[in-house]
C-alpha cells in the first residue's frame, strides 16, 4: 500500500521568533470554495480565469449598513454613488436602485450616469475639471455641481448668462481636518479665507447662488474625529454665509474617504482591529452635526461613500500558471492577474485565499503577475502552500478602484460576472478581444503589410 | 565538501546540521529525498523511489524534485 503524497518540503527552524497569533503559521491556510454559494471552480469552468466575481448580496448588504449607520442617526441623509470607485452599470444600478445618487467627477461620468437612466437632477457633478459644454448640460438637467476653483464659478456664470437664468451651486471648500496629507489641491480653502473669497465673487456677480457646501478630506481616513472637524468646520462656514450673504445652505456634503477592510501596506494590525465601524463614523460626525447646527436645521447630509460599499463585494479569482524559486529561496508564482487588473496593489496587501485543499507547510512566497515588468507583483511575504500549476486563488477586496483603474497593458481585460441576490450567474462585462483594442486605430495605406 | 554527508537525521523528519547549528524539519517525502541524497543516489533513481513509495506519478515527482533540490541549494545543503 503506497503512502499518500505531499510534495516534499524543508522549513528551517527559527528559535527565538515569537509568534503572537498562536497558531501555526505553516499550517493556517484559508480555503475559499464558492462565493455566495456559487463554486469557484465551475465560475472559472464558465467564465474562465481571470475572472472578477461581485456579490450582488454583499454590495446591497454593506450600503444598507453604512446608509442606515446615518439615517438612523440623522433625519435627512442622502448617498452619492461615487462613480469614479467602480462604474460598471451593474454595480451602479445596484446603488441606485437602493437610492444613492449619481456622483461623477469628469464629463464621461457625467454621460454615464445620464446613459445609465440617471435624471440630471440625481447627478451631482464634482472634479477639478468641467468642460463648458458639461457644465452647461450640467445645469440645463439641474444636476448639483460643486464648483472646485475660481475659474469654474466665471465659467458657470457665462453659462447662466447664456441660459438666462440664476443656477443654484455648491462650492467645494478644503480645511485642517489633522489628517495628513490635506486634500488642498481640490475647492477652496477655509482657514486663508479664500473659500469666503468665493462666496463674495459668488454674490457680487449675482449670476449663480450658493446653496450647499461640499468637502472631502482624503482617502481611507482612519480617525472618525476628523469628519467631526469637517462637519463642525463646514457648518460654522455655511452660517457664516447665511448671516452674511443671505443664502440658504440647503445640503452640506461631507464626502467620502471611509475605508474598507482592506490592509494598507506598512499597517501592523489586522484591518478588523486597525478599521473603526461604520457606526463610529455615523456616530462622530452626526454628533458633530448637532452639536453645531442650530435647533430645528436638519441641511440635507450628503455623503460619497465609494470603497466602503463596494470593496469587499467583489473578488478577484486568478490561476497560478508557473511556478519557481527565486535565487534567494523564496518561492515563487506566476498568476494570470497582475497589476495590471489589481492596480490597488501597490498600496493594499489582499486577503488571499486557496480554492483547494494543499498539504505540505507553507513558506514565504511571491506572486507575480504576468506583465513582463519587474513592478508586476500582487503579494510578497505571504505564507502560502506548495501550489501548483493551475490553482486559484481568490484575491478581496479588490471591488474600489480596480475597474475603474486597470489598465489595457499586454493583455485583454478579463469576464466580469455578479452573483445575483437569487444565486443565479449574470455577466456584466464580457472579456476583451483584439477587436476592442483596436477598434479606434487607424493604419495610413502606405503603412499596410498586406 | 557535502553537508548532506554531516546531517543528523531522525525518522520523524528533524535535521540537525552539527557545523552551522541550524535545524530544519521535513515532511515525508522531503525526508526521503533528504535521505536518498546522503547515499549518493542519482535523481533518477530518487525518482522511481518516491513513485514506489508514494501514491504520486513519474511526471510530478520529477517536477516536485527539481524544485525540492532548488530549495536544498538556496539553503546551502548542497
Amino acid at each position: 500500500m503506497k503512502l499518500e503524497y505531499e510534495k516534499p518540503v524543508i522549513t528551517r527552524i527559527e528559535t527565538g521568533l515569537m509568534n503572537k497569533f498562536g497558531s501555526s503559521p505553516l499550517y493556517a491556510r484559508k480555503i475559499r470554495k464558492d462565493i455566495d454559494g456559487v463554486s469557484i471552480e465551475k465560475l472559472v469552468e464558465d467564465y474562465g480565469s481571470p475572472l472578477f466575481v461581485i456579490s450582488e448580496r454583499k454590495l446591497r448588504e454593506n450600503y444598507k449598513r453604512l446608509f442606515n449607520a446615518f439615517s438612523s442617526r440623522y433625519p435627512n441623509v442622502q448617498f452619492g454613488w461615487s462613480y469614479k470607485t467602480n462604474y460598471l452599470q451593474a454595480v451602479c444600478a445596484v446603488l441606485h436602485q437602493e437610492g444613492a445618487l449619481a456622483e461623477v467627477v469628469s464629463k464621461f461620468e457625467y454621460e454615464k450616469a445620464r446613459k445609465l437612466g440617471m435624471e440630471g437632477h440625481q447627478i451631482i457633478f464634482n472634479g477639478p475639471y468641467k468642460p463648458f459644454e458639461a457644465l452647461e448640460t450640467a445645469v440645463s438637467e439641474g444636476a448639483v455641481i460643486n464648483i472646485d476653483h475660481f475659474d469654474e464659478i466665471f465659467e458657470l456664470e457665462k453659462v447662466a448668462e447664456k441660459l438666462g437664468k440664476q443656477v443654484k451651486v455648491g462650492i467645494r471648500l478644503n480645511m485642517d481636518t489633522g489628517i495628513y496629507p490635506q486634500w488642498s489641491r481640490f475647492g477652496f480653502n477655509v482657514e486663508s479665507g479664500q473659500a469666503m473669497d468665493a462666496v463674495k465673487r459668488i454674490a457680487g456677480g449675482n449670476k449663480l447662488v450658493l446653496n450647499g457646501l461640499h468637502c472631502h478630506i482624503g482617502t481611507f481616513i482612519l480617525e472618525p474625529d476628523a469628519y467631526a472637524k469637517e462637519v463642525k468646520k463646514m457648518v460654522e462656514f455655511a452660517y457664516e454665509v447665511e448671516d452674511k450673504f443671505g443664502y440658504s445652505i440647503e445640503y452640506i456634503d461631507i464626502g467620502g474617504g471611509f475605508p474598507s477592510k482592506s490592509k494598507l501596506k506598512g499597517t501592523y494590525l489586522s484591518p478588523d482591529v486597525l478599521i473603526p465601524s461604520v457606526d463610529e463614523f455615523a456616530e462622530k460626525i452626526t454628533q458633530a452635526l448637532y452639536e453645531s447646527l442650530r435647533p430645528g436645521d436638519f441641511p440635507k447630509l450628503i455623503l460619497e461613500a465609494g470603497r466602503a460599499i463596494i470593496d469587499e463585494a467583489e473578488y478577484l479569482i486568478t490561476s497560478i500558471v508557473a511556478v519557481k524559486r527565486l535565487p534567494d529561496g523564496r518561492r515563487a508564482y506566476v498568476a494570470d492577474a497582475g497589476v495590471n487588473l489589481l492596480f490597488t496593489a501597490f498600496w493594499y496587501k489582499f486577503n488571499i485565499e486557496l480554492v483547494q485543499e494543499v498539504s505540505g507547510a507553507n513558506e514565504p512566497s511571491v506572486i507575480y503577475g504576468p506583465l513582463c515588468m519587474n513592478i508586476d507583483i500582487i503579494d510578497e511575504g505571504s505564507l502560502l502552500p506548495p501550489l501548483e500549476k493551475g490553482m486559484q486563488l481568490v484575491f478581496s477586496p479588490v471591488g474600489a478602484y480596480n475597474n475603474t483603474q486597470w489598465m489595457q497593458f499586454i493583455e485583454y481585460r478579463p469576464n466580469i460576472v455578479m452573483v445575483m441576490e437569487d444565486g443565479s450567474v449574470e455577466l456584466v462585462r464580457e472579456k476583451e478581444d483584439l477587436s476592442d483594442i483596436e477598434r479606434r486605430e487607424k493604419l495610413p495605406e502606405k503603412l499596410k503589410l498586406k | 565538501m557535502n553537508r548532506l554527508s554531516q546531517l543528523a537525521i531522525n525518522d520523524e523528519g528533524f535535521i540537525f546540521d552539527p557545523v552551522r547549528g541550524e535545524s530544519f524539519t521535513v515532511n515525508k517525502t522531503g525526508l526521503l529525498i533528504i535521505k536518498a541524497l546522503k547515499e549518493g543516489k542519482s535523481q533518477e533513481e530518487i525518482v522511481r523511489e518516491l513513485v514506489s513509495s508514494f501514491n504520486v506519478e513519474e511526471e510530478k515527482a520529477r517536477i516536485d524534485l527539481v524544485d525540492f533540490l532548488e530549495r536544498l541549494r538556496s539553503l546551502n545543503l548542497i
